[in-house]
């Protein structure tokens, strides 16, 4: 029998210009012990589907038409107290980021025992049995210990499974997991996901697992619902789909996955839906500076060596420190892509900011172009080295300014470093605007207008008004769409190959970093593991590490290889 | 933590020592004391005399030191005016402020916190519109006018309450207390009421947004996910989660409680070290002024470092 059947859900948000309709007439059917993927990119509501189950629709959001049952009874359209009853207790859901999913001031046994009391209302001792065997479940180690800890003191990964012991309080039937790893390590990430086919598996839960990682649907699900925007386009076993993709949208989709076995020319986008992906590279490339390129390598790392205090102490001996970046040296050539790839806390990012200046170092040594940049009191030679130098960041809703027109934001970099006056910015700004391809009408807006592709596009803009040589970029990607993704990899790309721009790049997606990188440094705990030419670091890694590495990443051998452009 | 807590003692007694020297100065900078003392029948062996009883022929070091180490026992010399010793004054007048800053601040963070989980949860019900509306008039308000309002309507118009003073007072020890007695305790509605409103206003408003933020968290979401009754997702997960910045403000709104005071306790003619601070800027009565001042730097002191401890007893990722 069906587990959980939904039928024709149309979703609608009521506004003053008329309804918005998240969902329109999706339909999804969840046996016991099936692991269900829903796929879409951001926008598609594929989320609105999952808080539509629970009755976790953020007002004025409603189920305008469709039904959706549980073991044939209806479960859309009861009253708050039965839809309460049925959360967590017959229903469970799992958030994205397990950082933010616990309450950090209880006790994480509390959390547990409070929510084992209200489904099961046995005793206070009783609860405390049920959560140490919880917490044994999901795989953490000493958990009468780790009951009375607070969550700040597990790392990500664990409180993810701290969030599934408290999915499982009640034995329910259904699990919605949303995006459960997507915050995560590759590691942790593939741990979690066992953890989730164990649970089906085992005691027959089904779980609807919502994500935009195709990797992760490919090596978890057992059937797949593809959505775009507000529709299901395309449903079936994971294999069929991923293998013969039928609907346009979705073999697009698969087409722009980056590959970790082929390196393509260029990243494959999605074309479905007709997007605009201009960006004038030859326009850029006519007034850019040509750089003369000098001997030896263009940044030239020697020594690098950050600490952070993780306790103080009145009594200098007692302070503890942590060596995020431990005695690290490489050299960078022009014109190169040069990638550096770790799990979160390998100290990658402080990387990138202690070159930037953004940290001051606490040993080492920085050259840029033959010349030493990182000594702070040489006031002028750091002054023309940031003008060499931009950054491109993680986190395109962060990155800018809310307050400051995208004129100001691009004009500022180019105010500080050069003497225009005021006259000749605004004609600089809007050609930087035409060139990344956002038009000059985006000038007077705020970033709040723009989605996160548009904002990353801003931020390229924005780097490239000193008109640097090199570009650091910190995981440019990895807020992103898959189709999004594709865009800014290739404008990256042409950055490098038309304006001979290097760059540094720091992802933690190995697929992302073959296609995108020519040497690649593998990062563990503020060390570097190994240097290698990207190819042969994928095909003969030296160290053990990242051999673990490779091992993780998802081998997307069934996906289907049609429209990639093949080098 | 050990070593958190001495550094904020030291902290706490550095800023100490800094209004000390401002308070010390006061008696060289702010007018010449004798001159105010002695009439104009003086002879210069008179002023020699009481220059030399009042310890001002000594330099300024010295000056400051036995200052400073009389300070630390409660000592802050004779009062120009009442020529009475200044502890003894402030004692007698210490009480009636502090039980009204007490009274005030207890109704202002109750009714504040109170009020403010009411209209976030209710955010869009008429008696939470009504409460914000009215918290308005509250704030823009200025306390003598919701004082000399206050005593209208419940002195004058309805009898009800008294419109000034403490009422009976009781003598327990060194302590004049107004809590004992009914008279006394009435006698303490109206001035706590306006000398707490303005303060509760803002302790609601603060808690309101606090809370409608940690309402939007995902935790909170979480926690509705797990099927937590709303009781419990209100009162035990989003309440806590609220209250690290409304400590912060109530801390330092407390020590202005009893700092302002002054204008409450004028209007209702509240015995109290206001009204004496007033008094004795009028006079130029230096040690009582000076002794006032440390009086409420020690206050605010001692709050904000019971604020920084209550953090940490808040917050475990504060703790390591």
């Amino acid at each position: 029998m069906t587990l959980l059947n939904i039928e024709n859900l149309t979703v609608e948000y009521p506004s003053r210009h008329g309804s918005f309709k998240a969902v329109s007439g999706a339909n999804l059917a969840l046996e016991p012990g099936e692991i269900h993927g829903l796929v879409g990119e951001s926008g598609a509501g594929k989320s609105t589907v999952g808080a539509a189950i629970l009755g976790l629709l953020e007002a004025p959001g409603h189920i305008s038409s469709g039904e959706i049952t549980l073991r044939s009874r209806a479960i859309s359209g009861l009253d708050s107290a039965a839809m309460q009853s049925l959360r967590g207790k017959t229903i469970s859901m799992i958030f994205q980021d397990p950082l933010t999913s616990l309450n950090p001031l209880i006790k994480v046994g509390e959390q547990l025992t409070e929510t084992i009391i209200t489904h099961l209302g046995v005793s206070q001792q009783q609860a405390h049995q049920r959560a140490l065997d919880l917490l044994d479940r999901v795989g953490i180690p000493d958990p009468a210990l780790r009951l009375n800890q607070f969550p700040h003191q597990f790392s990500g990964g664990m409180r993810q499974r701290v969030v599934i012991a408290l999915a499982l309080c009640s034995e329910p039937d259904v699990i919605i997991a949303d995006e459960p790893t997507t915050a995560l390590d590759v590691a942790v990430q593939a741990q979690i996901l066992d953890l989730i086919k164990d649970l089906a598996a085992e005691r027959q839960v089904g779980v609807i697992l919502i994500t935009h990682d195709m990797g992760v649907i490919a090596d978890t699900t057992d059937r797949v619902t593809v959505m775009y925007q507000g529709q299901v386009v395309e449903t079936g076993p994971t294999k069929t789909v991923m293998g013969q993709p039928q609907h346009p949208y979705t073999q697009s989709l698969i087409a722009a996955v980056p590959r970790p076995q082929v390196k393509l020319r260029r990243f494959s986008q999605v074309s479905y839906g007709g997007r605009d992906t201009r960006f004038a590279i030859e326009d850029l490339a006519r007034n850019w500076p040509k750089a003369t390129p000098s001997d030896g390598p263009l940044l030239s790392v020697r020594n690098l060596t950050k600490k952070f205090p993780i306790a103080k102490s009145l009594i200098p001996g007692r302070s503890k420190w942590l060596t995020a970046v431990d005695d690290i040296s490489f050299d960078i050539n022009s014109g190169d892509v040069f990638g550096i790839v770790g799990e979160s806390g390998s100290g990658k990012s402080t990387v990138a900011r202690l070159i930037s200046g953004l940290y001051p170092l606490n040993g080492g040594t920085v050259h840029f172009d033959g010349a030493l940049v990182s000594d702070p009191k040489d006031k002028a030679a750091q002054q023309n080295f940031r003008r060499d130098i931009q950054m491109i960041f993680q986190d395109p809703y962060s990155s800018l300014n809310p307050r400051m027109r995208v004129l100001d934001i691009i004009a500022e970099p180019i105010r500080h470093h050069t003497t225009r006056n005021s006259h000749d910015l605004t004609p600089r700004v809007h050609e930087l605007l035409d060139q990344v391809g956002l038009g000059k009408s985006a000038a007077a807006k705020y970033p709040h207008e723009f989605s996160g592709g548009q904002r990353q596009r801003i931020s390229i803009a924005r780097a490239l008004a000193t008109q640097p040589r090199f570009l650091i970029c910190d995981e440019p990607t990895s807020a992103l769409d898959v189709s999004i993704q594709a865009q800014i990899l290739n404008i990256l790309k042409d950055l490098q190959d038309h304006l001979g721009l290097t760059l540094l790049f720091i992802s933690h997606d190995l697929p992302v970093v073959r296609q995108m990188c020519d040497r690649v440094a593998v990062m563990k705990q503020g060390k570097l593991l190994e240097l290698q030419d990207t190819q042969a670091l994928f095909t003969t890694p030296k160290t053990a590490y990242t051999q673990e590495l490779l091992g993780l990443m998802p081998r997307l051998d069934g996906l289907s290889t049609q429209g990639l452009d093949l080098r | 933590m050990v070593s958190f807590l001495i550094r904020r003692v030291l902290q706490a007694g550095l800023v100490l020592l800094v209004v000390g020297l401002v308070a010390f100065s006061m008696f060289n900078f702010v007018g010449d004391p004798i001159d105010n003392m002695l009439g104009q029948e003086r002879t210069q062996a008179d002023i020699d005399r009481l220059r030399a009883q009042l310890g001002l022929d000594q330099p300024f070091v010295i000056q400051y030191w036995t200052f400073l180490t009389n300070a630390a026992e409660g000592n802050f010399g004779v009062s120009y005016r009442q020529g009475r010793p200044v502890s003894e004054i402030i004692a007698e007048r210490a009480p009636a402020t502090l039980e009204l800053a007490t009274v005030s601040a207890l109704f202002a963070m109750s009714m504040g916190v109170i009020l403010g989980i009411f209209t976030a949860i209710r955010r869009k019900g008429v008696l939470a519109h009504v409460i914000m509306s009215a918290s308005l008039i509250g704030v823009s308000l200025p306390t003598f006018l919701i004082g000399i309002l206050l005593i209208y309507l419940f002195s004058v118009e309805l009898d009800w309450l008294p419109s000034f003073g403490r009422g009976e007072v009781t003598q327990v020890g060194a302590w004049s207390t107004g809590f004992l007695t009914s008279s006394g305790l009435k006698a303490l509605v109206l001035p706590s009421i306006t000398l707490g409103l303005f303060q509760m206003t803002l302790i609601m408003r603060l808690v309101r947004s606090e809370m409608l933020e940690v309402l939007r968290q995902d935790y909170i979401r979480f926690a509705r996910a797990r099927g937590l009754s709303e009781r419990t997702i209100n009162f035990r997960h989003a309440l806590r989660n609220t209250l690290v910045p409304v400590i912060t403000v109530t801390g330092l709104q407390l020590g202005s409680i009893i700092a302002f005071a002054i204008i409450t306790e004028t209007v209702f003619q509240w015995p109290g070290v206001g009204l004496l601070f007033i008094n004795a800027v009028q006079f130029v009565d230096i040690p009582v002024m000076a002794a006032y001042l440390m009086l409420i730097s020690v206050m605010f002191v001692t709050i904000n470092l019971i604020v920084d401890i209550l953090y940490v007893a808040i917050d475990p990722r504060l703790r390591t």
